[in-house]
């Protein structure tokens, strides 16, 4: 049985509005059976310093990542931890996070990549949590464990390798990324450690729209007009378009493939996870430098 | 072959690894937890003088720390980091109280991989360990080149 939706009056202009649940709403259902609260940070060890009471954390290094290849866990061990951290299939999984909730909307794409049905975002992220004076504790959750299905991975629908970029070329792609990573200028996040690409730049053809733009300043979502000039006036998107968006490494990228595909109603949006750090090292791709999109290359 | 990299690890640096190690691994992050908590704020004259801190751009977080060798050749390992970035502040944290009031000489020999090898790289993951190594990296240079 999902829990019940969330009706405040900003959401139900959004394509989904069933995505998204406030602060507010959060408290007030907070224990409900059925519903589960998951926090996910940048920092690994931010929920340890007190998080939502009753949330759980999933780590996107130690929990989603496989520890060897560069890909996500796979169906048993997605199993596997949801299972102990009390989440079923059935389980209504709200998930909230630091940094804009970059890392909870990765999460949630992760997710979804799983086919879980009912997983939300908490609008604001911990941010917003936090600076509302709402509780926080460092007791951790009495968790019963639950079983978890074993499912396989659809990645096709949301999520793009390399080869799909290529074949995508002449679709609209979205560069997500601060323009000084857009233009070339550096390599990785402002104040962010280098994490290693070798050319700086963007994909040819892929327009220019930071993640930032879509989040307001207490970490919320953006309205959805706002969203609906940004995205579609700013940026041309239109209705039946496919689109592709990247970022670095996938976490600001899901950001915008949450805000495309649930708030503004886009099908079909894909995230291509490999990002920056794969394409900026491959070996015989186009990249194109500067402030312009360039033009996208001839199909090989 | 005589290896002297193990055997010298100084005691409090020594301590700190095997406090870690002796836990399984979720209770290791809660120690970590500990080490981001006892980080003393800056001393005063730091304080009122962001401008001698060196930023460690490695780091996912802002973090700020200085290097000092006091009258009697001990060196003293000063850093700030957010509340919000505990696990950069569990990193530095760990290295002031590991390198407090060595000499500059033990610090220097104080392996480099140090922090791959007190058990949090499965807990933490390794990319993010990268955040301590650079931070024992730059704190050597500084004691090098002699500006601290």
């Amino acid at each position: 049985m999902p829990v019940d939706l969330d009706p405040a009056s900003k959401f139900t202009a959004y394509a989904h509005p069933e995505r998204l649940v406030s602060t507010e709403w959060l408290q007030a259902h907070l224990g409900t059976p059925g519903l589960a609260v998951v926090e996910s940070d940048e920092d690994v060890l931010l929920y340890e310093t007190g998080h939502i009471p009753g949330a759980v954390k999933i780590d996107w290094h130690t929990d989603l990542n496989d520890p060897v290849e560069r890909d996500f866990v796979g169906g048993a061990a997605f199993a596997a931890m949801l299972g102990a951290k009390g989440i079923s299939r059935d389980t209504t999984v709200v998930i909230y996070g630091d940094k804009n909730n970059w890392w909870a909307a990765y999460a949630l794409w992760v997710f979804t990549l799983f086919g879980h049905e009912d997983v939300r975002l908490l609008d604001g992220g911990r941010d917003k949590w936090v600076a509302e004076e709402r509780d926080i504790t460092r007791d951790k959750p009495v968790v019963t464990a639950a079983l978890y299905p074993v499912v396989e991975r659809n990645d096709s629908p949301i999520r793009a390798f390399r080869e799909d970029v290529f074949a995508h070329f002449g679709n609209p792609l979205i560069d997500v990324r601060s323009t000084e990573e857009y233009t070339g200028e550096r390599t990785h996040m402002p104040a962010y450690p280098e994490e290693g690409a070798l050319r700086g730049g963007h994909i040819p053809s892929a327009a220019s729209v930071p993640w930032a733009r879509a989040a307001a300043p207490d970490a919320t979502f953006r309205t959805r007009p706002e969203l609906d000039a940004i995205y579609r006036d700013e940026a041309g998107l239109s209705d039946g378009d496919s689109v592709i968006a990247y970022c670095r490494i996938g976490e600001r990228s899901s950001h915008t493939w949450f805000v495309l595909t649930h708030l503004l109603g886009f099908e079909g949006v894909r995230n291509y996870d490999g990002s920056w750090t794969e394409w900026g090292n491959a070996v015989h791709v186009p990249i194109a430098l500067g402030t312009e999109p360039g033009a996208a290359p001839k199909l090989r | 072959m005589f290896s002297m990299t193990a055997t010298e690890l100084p005691a409090k640096l020594a301590e700190i690894r095997d406090d870690f190690l002796e836990l399984e691994e979720p209770d290791r992050l809660l120690l970590l937890l500990e080490f981001a908590d006892e980080l003393p704020a800056l001393p005063q004259r730091y304080a009122d003088h962001p401008d001698l801190l060196e930023r460690v751009v490695e780091c996912q977080s802002p973090v700020f720390m200085f290097v000092e060798v006091d009258p009697d050749s001990a060196v003293h390992l000063y850093a700030t980091a957010p509340r919000e970035s505990p696990t950069t502040r569990g990193f530095a944290s760990i290295l002031a109280q590991g390198l407090d009031g060595l000499s500059t000489q033990e610090v220097l020999d104080v392996p480099d991989d140090y922090p791959n090898t007190i058990g949090l790289t499965k807990a933490v993951s390794p990319l993010r360990i990268r955040g301590m190594s650079a931070m024992l990296a730059r704190t050597k240079r500084r004691l090098r080149e002699g500006t601290a």
